[in-house]
């Protein structure tokens, strides 16, 4: 279980000399100031353990500025990870493992770690300067404050200079290896394959040997430390998980996006041009696409949020996938484009990478405050598409879908990521040809009507054909202004206009008929139902599955189609006494669900620009099943 | 695409008017410029379904309309975006922006700047009216100061920005000037702008009958404007007047008018050279403004530098020589994988 200790088997077996103990599921965090590799020392153990073959999941966290004053509380950066011998679904409500690289990340992170859990510190980090940065008063290491945990006091600078000392490197340069030095450690720790590390230090530094010779070799030092240090007299393991057979690589949300944005333009055999302005936490979307060339993208980095977006607007008006990527700030910028899509009903694919708002907020921290915003933040009768994706590989699936029910229905598509799965990891099943979604697209090349072309003239779903520039005889103008029904001629008929409202709140309606009915998770109907959207999938399942466990009567319908709704929400709703809606916002879905079906659903709101942890959810739905 | 033994059919001006009522005001200089539009169209031998003309907001973005092109009158100032990305999708359409000065220069002006300097091959036609006309007469970028309007009634305090000084400040590879009016001058620019590969700036001084009437009058009425425009010619010393007697001349850094004649000969003139890489000196025509000066009229600079979606495509192509057109399970696979086998996962190792 993600949040609980992890059940211990002694089954205290030799290895390399110390004995093995078998664990179910581990949470390491790494932290230290963001110059200390931090993310980089955590990305490098999820990637070994996913390979190794357990299923992981992961929580980076670090702060706006890329190099906060070094030793102070702003500039610390932790990365999380969840690793297990069976499915989970959270990166875990609480921390097994602390690596703690100096004062201050101790300070931020030392509440997050169970009690009895093993803590690992940088010792020669603990300077009084460094002690008071943090606001220590005195030394935790020696105060006694600590005796909770499992402290493990390591001098990870000396030992990792030691380890490097024949390269000559300065001081500073050895420094910089440190994280590996950490990463070591755990690995031996948490016996974990090296060979990966050591092939990315070999591919990544293949140009600079001192610097892969310093790596490798404080890879190592830190691993044989572990084996050899009086300090840890056990290590543990974590069976490979049941995982269904097939080629897994690990993705982020945001991979998984771009891979489901180059993989829908080449089923569509499309171009797909993404023009997309900097910022946190969808830039990693753009740097991806910019890397995939060879699969035809054509990326554009626009001059402001509003370019991009007509930019995507413009490519879909030439046929291609027109896509744009941002964050809330960026949404509140691109919404008079996509009115414009709106009204010309264009293809756009939106893709908001929510993060805590309002203005700049919390740029590198996570929210789900922006559904309103995509539902309602345009002017006039405005009705959009809009679906959120569960889980970092579900942005794979979900993407293709945004981008299938754009070019199918003329009309923009809202793909609400947000900053948690943009950057969290789990292992992807790469799919087989054969399973991913057929697509397919028609453009008209012949008049559709008296041998003339109507570019407003509707199909029995109500939508318009797709008429593309270059295509002789069906040259029309199109534009922001009403349009008479039909030919798209302007017009301010006041019953055309109300008729053109009208029709284009019923295309999009429309769409129920074409999305799967919402899942019901658990019994069909019961006490209390947990209806959630977006990246809290796992926490909710993983709560739901333990209240069940509980005794209780609990269910969970997650939403991946925020508008339309799928067909049976309402239904489903009506089969439980509770309606439970946990949110990381004030409650946006909750009324949504009020409104649209009068039910008394009781919201669970947060908003600290983190994810929800198991036992918050699991509480509220203890509380609501006794009522 | 077409090719040089295509037999196009050959469209005359009046097949490039679409079926709608063209409803600017009486007297409204856009009619001159959608009239030679259209007889520029028809020369240039491109298939009415390649043109695409895009519009933001205001008077003169009602232009697509009434054209029987494609067009799309998109939002307030983003038409260079949506050009941009139509370009992108689809290189081998002939594209226009028709702009004005509220709608390029206000509203607008950041996208203005970064279509010029990428060059996306695209023609821009700024309607400059030095005024509002569609909200009913406000001051705009453009207005000379002290310009009375019902939101400056004391006259406008706000300094003017000179169009084509921003074109040439974001590198623009074609930079030219005509007048509403001039219709055999309005009808060349247009063309050579048509022909130019790459991002082309015209500002068109257009006449607004209702609320700036009058306000180009010095450089558009036959009878005064020879001695306050000065016609551009490739390689020719700049010399203007009623009289052709006066000149431009470069003394020191500045530009000043000389009078031909008393020791001052045409060799003593700043020769035009609209092929110079340096838009230095197309910077100071820029700057040359009524009274003090001649205004500039015709091509002030025309370079070549590749067009943006042409790098962009490139970059495509390169890649694709290099590592082959990926394909699906390319893109999958291309990161580490491993693969898990019934209950047991294997360390698999991708880069082998």
């Amino acid at each position: 279980m993600a949040s609980t200790a992890p059940s211990i088997q002694e089954k205290a077996q030799k290895h390399n000399g110390k004995p093995v103990q078998e664990l179910d599921a581990v949470v390491v965090r790494f932290a230290g100031d963001s110059g200390d590799g931090m993310q980089l020392a955590g990305a490098q153990f999820t990637n070994a353990s996913a390979i190794f073959g357990n299923d992981i999941s992961t929580l980076p966290d670090f702060p706006a500025e890329i190099r906060a004053p070094a030793g102070t509380l702003a500039g610390v950066s932790g990365f999380q990870i969840n690793f297990s011998s069976y499915d989970i679904y959270t990166p875990g409500d609480q921390v097994n493992t602390l690596v703690a690289m100096n004062p201050a990340a101790l300070k931020t992170n030392i509440a997050d770690l169970e009690p009895g859990g093993l803590l690992i510190v940088n010792s020669d980090a603990f300077t009084p300067q460094d002690l008071h940065k943090a606001g220590y008063e005195s030394n935790p290491l020696e105060d006694g404050s600590l005796k909770a945990y499992r402290v493990i006091k390591v001098p990870i600078t000396t030992l990792n200079r030691e380890a490097v000392k024949e390269l000559r490197l300065t001081p500073r340069e050895a420094d910089r290896c440190k994280n590996f030095f950490a990463l070591g450690l755990l690995y031996w720790l948490y016996e974990r394959p090296m060979e990966p590390t050591l092939r990315w230090i070999r591919e990544k530094f293949a140009k600079n040997p001192a610097v892969m010779e310093a790596n490798t070799r404080s890879l190592k030092a830190g691993y044989h430390y572990g084996e050899t240090t009086e300090e840890l007299p056990v290590h543990y393991r974590v069976q490979r998980a049941p995982i269904p057979p097939g080629t897994y690589r690990k993705v982020t949300g945001n991979e998984a996006t771009a891979l489901g944005l180059v993989a829908a333009s080449l089923l569509l055999d499309k171009p797909l041009v993404y023009a997309s302005y900097p910022i946190t936490p969808a830039s990693d979307i753009l740097h991806q696409l910019a890397e995939l060339k060879r699969y035809g993208v054509r990326t554009v980095q626009a001059e402001d949020e509003i370019s991009a977006v007509g930019m995507a607007i413009g490519a879909s008006f030439g046929g291609a996938i027109g896509a744009t990527a941002t964050s809330g700030p960026g949404i509140c910028l691109k919404l008079e484009g996509i009115n414009l899509a709106v009204m010309t009903e264009l293809p756009l694919v939106v893709i908001d990478v929510q993060r805590a708002g309002p203005s700049t907020g919390m740029p590198t921290k996570t929210e789900q405050a922006d559904l309103l915003q995509a539902l309602f933040g345009r002017n006039g009768e405005s009705p959009v598409v809009v679906v959120a994706p569960t889980s970092p590989a579900d942005c794979f699936t979900m993407i293709i879908e945004a981008v299938r029910l754009a070019v199918r229905y003329m009309t923009p598509v809202f793909f609400l990521s947000d900053g948690f799965l943009a950057n969290s990891a789990e292992p992807w099943r790469i799919p087989n040809l054969s399973d991913l979604p057929k697509l397919s697209v028609t453009h008209p090349d012949r008049p559709n009507r008296d041998g003339r072309f109507m570019p407003y003239l509707r199909d029995e779903r109500l939508v318009r054909q797709w008429a593309v520039p270059g295509t002789p005889g069906l040259e029309h103008r199109i534009g922001g202004l009403e349009k008479e029904d039909i030919t798209g001629n302007v017009s301010y008929d006041p019953l055309n206009h109300e008729r053109m409202v009208h029709l284009r709140a019923q295309k999009v309606a429309n769409i129920v008929h074409d999305i799967p009915p919402v899942r019901v998770e658990g019994p069909e109907e019961g006490d209390v139902l947990v209806v959630g959207w977006g990246g809290t999938y796992g926490t909710i399942a993983t709560a739901v599955q333990r209240a069940r466990r509980l005794g209780l009567s609990v269910a969970h319908a997650h939403l991946r189609y925020l508008n339309p709704m799928p067909g049976n929400t309402g239904a489903i709703l009506r089969r439980f006494r509770k309606i439970l809606v946990p949110e990381l916002n004030r409650g946006h879905l909750r009324l949504l669900l009020r409104a649209e079906f009068l039910v008394d659903a009781v919201g669970l709101s947060k908003v600290q620009g983190r994810p929800f942890l198991v036992t918050e959810i699991l509480n509220k739905i203890q509380e609501l099943a006794k009522k | 695409m077409a090719t040089m033994t295509t037999t196009l059919p050959t469209l005359t001006p009046k097949e490039f008017a679409s079926d709608q009522e063209v409803r600017w005001c009486p007297g409204c200089g856009d009619y001159s410029i959608l009239a030679q539009m259209k007889k520029v169209l028809a020369s240039l031998g491109i298939p009415r379904e390649k043109l695409v003309f895009i519009s933001g907001i205001g008077c003169s973005s009602r232009f697509p309309y009434y054209l029987n092109t494609y067009g799309f009158h998109t939002i307030h100032g983003r038409a260079p975006t949506i050009a941009t990305g139509l370009k992108l999708a689809r290189p081998d359409l002939s594209v226009w922006v028709i702009t004005g000065d509220g709608d390029g220069l206000s509203i607008g002006g950041n996208h203005l700047i970064h279509a010029l300097r990428r060059n996306v091959d695209i023609k821009i036609l700024l309607f400059n009216n030095e005024i509002y006309g569609l909200t009913k007469g406000q001051y705009s970028p453009t207005s000379r100061i002290g310009t009375r309007t019902k939101s400056s009634p004391l006259g406008s305090i706000d300094n003017p920005v000179k169009p084509l000084s921003i074109a040439l400040a974001a590198e623009a590879t074609f930079v030219a000037r005509t007048v509403d009016v001039d219709i055999n001058h309005l009808t060349e620019v247009l063309h050579r702008a048509a022909v130019h590969r790459g991002a082309a700036f015209v500002e068109i001084y257009q006449n607004c009958k209702i609320f700036n009437d009058g306000v180009f009058e010095y450089a558009s009425d036959k009878s005064i404007k020879a001695d306050n425009v000065l016609y551009l010619e490739h390689g020719k010393p700049l010399i203007f007047g009623k009289d052709r007697n006066k000149g431009i001349r470069l003394n020191g850094t500045h530009l000043e008018v000389v009078t031909l004649g008393s020791g001052i000969t045409a060799d003593d003139l700043l020769i035009h050279d609209e092929k110079s890489e340096d838009p230095s000196l197309a910077f100071m025509l820029s700057r040359m403004v009524h009274p003090e000066f001649p205004e500039v009229l015709g091509v002030l600079r025309a370079v070549q530098r590749s067009t943006y979606e042409e790098l962009v495509l490139k970059q495509i192509e390169d890649v694709i020589k290099v590592k082959g057109r990926g394909t699906l399970q390319d893109l999958f696979r291309s990161e580490d994988t491993w693969v898990v086998e019934g209950p047991r996962s294997q360390m698999q190792d991708a880069s082998t």
